[in-house]
């Protein structure tokens, strides 16, 4: 072997081994981000039953909680961000009142994320929908399609956020079911702040679960059912 | 081939040497430590471990404690102000600045550490 493919042997061998050394943290990179994989579950379906006969008027415990939670002003001019709001009804024949509260029903169809062009509204799998902030570019067609008139755009610069509630503007934002919560065992902050329990959270697919074990033997109904999104949140009483 | 060597050394031999060059920002590393990877892997591939996370933990729910932005603050936030974005030589802001790559996480995200955001809240 002459002295020139000697050094060429010596040479690739050599690369070889860096490369391999560069490669390695690659495959560090791969364990790490798949070391725990459970995420959502497609088994659960996150959902809330509110029971308008215990909801009491002028009571706003629960949008007080949200927006302690989420951070947000807790204005109510059109231009401020509403999660959840308090809604008053009145059957005018009959003069019946009721009070409840409203926020995104979490449909199993959404009209939002059909109309995103970004994808930037979405389901997880376990029913919750929200909106990828990453992606969102603030177009608002969202807004204009839910029914629910649930999400808000935020359009001033925020500071100072909840470090698990990452808020910004120029994106849509809605009701998240305090998801950050959930992914830790927890309920939604509006159903923990309730003192007459109007909102009962849980997973509508598990059979022995409290709330399915309600929606089985009371009334109760999705708004505007009409419209076929069958919506995580039911109310009874109305 | 002897001048192919030379030069593939000098590459190899260039990143560590450019590390010492004085003028590099000196940052408010916070706790500091290491718990993903070593420094200089960060240096240039914490992005790619952040976009990925960030994904995952979105739209998966997949919330990987280690590798997530708010654990990053944690230990990398100043211990002056629990920032890593407060000031010229924070964390986050000081190689950015160095770099001039936009910083745009802290526009939505917050860039304080919980806990002390959590007393900041609870005084109010």
């Amino acid at each position: 072997m002459s002295e020139i493919d000697t050094q060429r042997r010596n040479f690739l061998k050599t690369s070889a081994g860096a490369a391999a050394v560069l490669i390695a943290p690659g495959f560090m990179l791969f364990d790490i981000a798949h070391g725990k994989p459970q995420g959502a579950s497609n088994k659960v379906r996150w959902g809330m039953l509110i029971d308008t006969a215990k909801c009491k008027s002028g009571c706003n415990d629960c949008v007080t909680a949200c927006n302690r939670e989420n951070g947000l002003s807790g204005g109510t001019a059109a231009t401020d961000s509403q999660w959840i709001r308090k809604i008053e009804l009145k059957d005018i024949s009959s003069g019946r009142e009721v009070s409840l509260p409203m926020m995104c029903q979490h449909c199993e169809n959404p009209p939002c994320v059909d109309v995103c062009p970004t994808n930037a509204s979405f389901k997880r799998v376990d029913g919750i929908v929200l909106v990828d902030k990453h992606r969102c570019i603030g177009c608002r067609y969202c807004m204009m399609a839910c029914p629910y008139k649930a999400r808000s755009f935020v359009h001033e610069p925020l500071h100072d956020q909840n470090p698990d509630v990452p808020r910004g503007r120029g994106t849509v934002e809605s009701c998240t079911l305090c998801v950050h919560r959930i992914d830790q065992g927890g309920k939604p902050a509006c159903a923990e702040a309730c003192p007459n329990n109007v909102i009962l959270f849980g997973d509508l697919n598990d059979a022995d679960s409290e709330i399915a074990k309600k929606l089985r033997s009371l009334s109760s109904v999705q708004i505007r059912a009409d419209l076929h999104l069958n919506p995580g949140v039911r109310y009874q009483g109305i | 081939m002897k001048r192919l060597a030379s030069l593939l050394l000098c590459l190899c031999v260039a990143p560590t040497w450019a590390g010492e060059v004085t003028g590099t920002p000196k940052l408010d590393i916070g706790r500091g430590g290491q718990c993903v990877e070593d420094t200089q892997w960060m240096r240039k591939n914490h992005m790619h471990m952040l976009k990925h996370q960030r994904d995952e933990a979105l739209r998966k729910g997949i919330r990987d404690e280690k590798i997530s932005l708010k654990n990053c603050i944690e230990c990398h936030a100043s211990m002056k102000d629990d920032s890593v974005i407060a000031r010229a030589d924070s964390f986050c802001v000081g190689c950015h600045k160095y770099e001039a790559v936009k910083l745009d996480c802290f526009e939505c995200h917050s860039g304080k550490r919980k806990s002390a955001w959590l007393q900041q809240r609870d005084a109010k």
